[in-house]
């Protein structure tokens, strides 16, 4: 058997799951297991117990709150993908959903699994960057909201006591007329992205950005904003040119060194998919006023 | 001793109720234990998609579930495809006639990846097919002819 031995519970209520991974020592979550059941198939991770969320009620849900949209920690992403509401009021999150992985792990894995694995170039992580998102928590002496820049700790850690579990996430939905767009390289269709962009502008009549955000996946430890850009591009005009300039501090971020790609690749990468990103997201504006 | 669990599973349609390891894997329940070696494992980690399976009506990877995780539900495997022994499934026949397998190691995964992929999107272009088969590797075909296969099935499929 590839899996190490460990006891297997499957609780039905967030509680229930709560009060486990309070008393059991060294335990796992298993939400989707597309990260964790290779990690324990390759016996990178050896836990006495695993608590599968599988059975769990409550949490799988998409739902409109007050102009944000709740995402449910156990939503697969494959509801996220075919989500109508998504599609709608959170453009980025369509977009980059398709680029997670593939149909058949799509199937199974979760937004709060991603979230929670937190892999640096994971789209999920970066999306959640890329709009303010707050994560909430359950634990032992009750729930409490983390907003999501400060939820990656360090490299694949998210800010989580040992007896808390994710329960959902809050993405705040930009205006009606906003622009979006995710782009991200990788090898082949599925694949990780080396390094992605999410971009997300609104602008005034005259073509003038009012508000911006500009994330960078895979780079670091964690999705990096690029908030002297986003500063930047306030009261300025798209175009291809201006970009060019105004995304070339970029190449001076720090990245990572790896068998995919050197930091100096990464960084050229940063610049090039940035500009796209923002031509993407400021084209969409204006596809949509016209429709 | 490793701890174990008692579980009923409908596969190809036949209940099967059987007391497993927590950590055995969904496909080494198909195959060590009900003798089902259609679906192959290639990479156990969730990479070559050999060992797809449709659970509830939706591909997944069987090296990535536990066996435990399938109480109660309902699996397709590839050799549930043909609707009897004499046979094959249309999506069969297209590989078939279109040399769309050579040593048939990754087909079980590419058929169960098709069967939803066709059911959900019955007109499909190429690059749907591309990007619907990207999470299975075949070392042999090049993809080609299975690409082809998959655009001749999904236009039997469709009927006259």
């Amino acid at each position: 058997m590839k899996p190490p031995a460990f006891s297997y519970h499957d609780p039905r209520t967030t509680a229930d799951a709560v009060a486990l991974l309070a008393s059991l020592d060294n335990a796992k979550l298993l939400a989707g297991g597309q990260s964790l059941m290779p990690m324990l198939n390759m016996r990178y991770v050896l836990p006495d117990h695993v608590i599968d969320l599988n059975c769990v009620d409550g949490l799988s849900y998409i739902r409109d709150s007050n102009g944000a949209l709740e995402i449910g920690a156990m939503t697969r992403q494959r509801d996220i993908e075919f989500s109508a509401l998504v599609r709608e009021r959170c453009p980025l999150m369509h977009e980059a959903i398709a680029q997670v992985g593939h149909r058949q792990t799509r199937n199974r894995g979760t937004l709060g699994g991603s979230l929670c694995h937190l892999d640096p170039a994971a789209e999920l992580v970066a999306v959640a960057a890329a709009l303010d998102a707050k994560v909430t928590v359950a634990g032992k002496t009750g729930a409490r909201s983390i907003d999501f820049a400060a939820f990656p700790v360090a490299y694949m850690t998210a800010a989580l006591e040992p007896d808390e579990l994710l329960t959902g996430a809050s993405f705040s939905c930009w205006s009606a007329r906003h622009g979006a767009a995710f782009v991200e390289f990788s090898r082949r269709h599925g694949d990780f992205a080396i390094v992605s962009a999410a971009a997300l502008l609104e602008e005034d009549d005259a073509g003038k950005v009012t508000r911006a955000s500009l994330t960078l996946g895979g780079m670091g430890p964690a999705p990096m904003r690029a908030a002297d850009v986003e500063r930047t591009l306030i009261g300025e005009k798209i175009g291809d040119k201006g970009l060019r300039e105004l995304c070339e501090p970029l190449r001076k971020l720090d990245a990572v060194d790896d068998i995919h790609a050197p930091a100096s690749y990464r960084q050229q990468l940063a610049t090039v998919l940035s500009r796209r990103a923002l031509i993407k997201a400021h084209e969409r504006i204006a596809a949509r006023a016209a429709s | 001793m490793s701890e174990q669990r008692t579980i009923a599973v409908t596969v190809n349609g036949k209940r099967h109720e059987q007391t497993v390891p927590v950590r055995l894997t969904l496909a080494d329940f198909l195959r060590q234990r009900l003798r089902l070696t259609g679906t192959h494992l290639g990479c156990e980690h969730g990479v070559c998609g050999a060992c797809t399976i449709l659970f509830d009506g939706h591909s997944a990877r069987s090296c990535l579930m536990l066996a435990v995780q399938a109480d109660g539900h309902d699996i397709l495997t590839v050799e549930g495809i043909a609707p009897d022994g004499k046979t094959l499934h249309p999506l069969q026949q297209a590989f078939h006639e279109h040399h769309g397998l050579q040593c048939g190691f990754c087909t079980p995964g590419i058929l169960t990846t098709l069967i939803e992929l066709l059911r959900d999107n019955p007109n499909p272009t190429e690059e749907d097919i591309r990007i619907g088969i990207s999470g299975n590797l075949c070392r042999c075909t090049g993809y080609h002819n299975i690409v082809v296969a998959a655009l001749d099935a999904a236009k039997r499929l469709r009927g006259p």
